[in-house]
């Protein structure tokens, strides 16, 4: 399965919610109802930007069961690869895009007796599905998330206004942190914790939750990484002996898309392990950027996600 | 412990201590106190001051005063029967926080009905650090009447209710800390295979 079923949207609503983030809401290009989805799902956005084709993730942030339209927010990243720019500044209302078919990488554990969320920045998205879904089965939650200011995190009041006090909002420029050894010292056998926000926030919360003695099954994790940018090289297909030319600001996944070549893949942010590839030679050693693959199967070398990761310069022998 | 083709037949994989947890609760019969000895010989004091041992199985004195020398300077509790010991579990889990890791250690049935009473507290049974000690013998649900046999030691066995000789298959239900047993002759009734002692 490559996971690429598109489907034609029309965007319906642009909405500035907070500094650098926009809020785009997307409906059927005919009106046709779109599928339902769970709490924690994505999809894929894709964006012809000049000769590039980029297929970026985002978390839906609606109603699960609203079948009307999709709500996704963009950070607009700086520096940008491009595909945050192109949301920001040449989706307007009335554009039409292509998406794929909501994913979740992402689901709260239907048996947790409460879930727990920690949030940081544009990482709120994910949580707001989800707590739209857990709130209408009347399931445990509580929020904590951290913005920097009121101005740069987004649906503070709106998620306070909702939820009351299972929402808390941490805000940097007050010098205010998220109590997390606090939060997790204090919560009932069978909770599970959710974390969403940049690479060191997650870092931090996995640790914390270790450290108290959380099983990692009661842990849970999201991050969408853009594939970190590079030098072009060059991708050898061994089964079709193609070559093909990776750009500096392009993935190998990317770079087989534009040459019309369907591979392997799900989440394009190197966390689902759908579009690992066997390595079959490769010049010099491989930047692995995902957070699938174990260190063994990295410092291996066999094995690659085409997501995420590259290699420096020369070529790299794919079997594909 | 032999593999299996059936997926749902547990495994085992050996105690290591979460030297993170708040507090350890570990379950175990006779045989798997050995394998608590070696897990504590892997741990730090601050392991055992926040570790209670439910002892489940039926012991002469010094066998009991063997174990607690053994296991020293952990706190014991001894229960004469695995229901007992069980009972004592749900009753330590219930208001528990998080923070709490759960082990067994002993016999198939004893870290079934482990993981069956941590998954009432919502404790994901792969969170449930396991080893298998000792006896094979394994409690079986008979498909038919639902009833649940306790230590059996052959394949095929008798269902101790509706009396239908059942085999035993490695099919098991997590829910029922149970393997399924189901009816061995139904379709030349009579045609029944030798009894194997497969679970001594």
């Amino acid at each position: 399965m490559s996971g690429n079923i598109l489907r034609r949207v029309r965007v319906a609503e642009v909405e500035p919610v907070a500094n650098r983030i926009k809020r785009f809401r997307f409906v059927d290009i005919d009106n046709a109802p779109l599928s339902e989805f769970s709490g924690g799902s994505h999809i894929s956005v894709v964006m012809h930007s000049g000769d590039r084709l980029m297929r970026n993730p985002y978390s839906l942030m609606g109603s699960p069961t609203d079948t009307s339209s999709y709500q996704i927010s963009v950070l607009n990243v700086d520096p940008s690869r491009g595909g945050s720019r192109f949301m920001h500044e040449n989706v307007k209302v009335g554009s039409e895009l292509e998406i794929g078919q909501p994913l979740n990488l992402f689901p709260p554990a239907k048996l947790a007796k409460k879930h727990v969320f920690v949030a940081g920045g544009i990482g709120i998205t994910p949580f707001m599905a989800m707590m739209n879904e857990l709130d209408g089965l009347h399931a445990d939650f509580e929020l904590h998330y951290g913005v920097r200011s009121l101005e740069d995190g987004a649906y503070c009041k709106y998620l306070q206004s909702r939820y009351g006090s299972r929402v808390n909002v941490y805000r940097q420029d007050l010098g205010q942190l998220i109590p997390l050894e606090t939060v997790l010292s204090s919560q009932r056998l069978g909770t599970h914790m959710y974390v969403c926000g940049p690479k060191p926030m997650i870092d931090w919360a996995l640790q914390a939750a270790r450290l108290l003695g959380w099983p990692d099954e009661n842990v849970h994790s999201e991050q969408f990484s853009a594939p970190p940018p590079g030098k072009p090289f060059v991708v050898k297909l061994a089964r079709s002996g193609r070559d093909i030319v990776v750009s500096g600001h392009q993935s190998i996944l990317e770079a087989l898309e534009e040459n019309g070549i369907d591979a392997p893949f799900l989440c394009r942010g190197g966390a689902c392990g759908q579009c690992q590839t066997e390595v079959l030679a490769c010049d010099g050693f491989i930047e692995h950027n995902d957070h699938y693959l174990t260190e063994p199967e990295k410092v291996s070398g066999k094995k690659i996600m085409i997501c995420m990761s590259r290699i420096p310069t020369g070529s790299i022998t794919l079997d594909l | 412990m032999t593999l299996s083709t059936i997926k749902s037949r547990p495994i085992y994989p050996g105690l290591t201590p979460d030297l993170n947890a708040r507090s350890n609760i570990i379950v175990s019969d006779k045989a798997g106190a050995e394998a608590v000895a070696e897990l504590l010989s892997r741990a730090d004091s601050n392991f055992a001051k926040r570790t209670t041992i439910i002892l489940a199985d039926t012991l002469a004195d010094k066998d009991r005063q063997a174990i607690a020398r053994e296991l020293a300077p952990v706190t014991i509790e001894f229960h004469a029967t695995l229901a007992d010991g069980i009972a004592r579990l749900r009753q330590l889990l219930d208001g528990a926080p998080m923070g709490l890791r759960l082990y067994a250690a002993g016999s198939e049935p004893l870290i079934g009905l482990v993981v069956q009473a941590g998954g009432d507290f919502s404790i994901d049974h792969l969170s449930i650090r396991t080893e298998h000690r000792g006896t094979l013998m394994r409690r079986v649900q008979c498909v038919h009447c639902k009833t649940f046999i306790e230590n059996v030691t052959t394949n095929p066995v008798k269902c101790t209710h509706c009396g239908i000789t059942l085999l035993v298959r490695d099919h098991y239900s997590r829910r029922l800390a149970a393997f399924q047993g189901v009816c061995i002759d139904a379709e030349i009734p009579g045609d029944i295979p030798p009894t194997e002692a497969l679970y001594q």
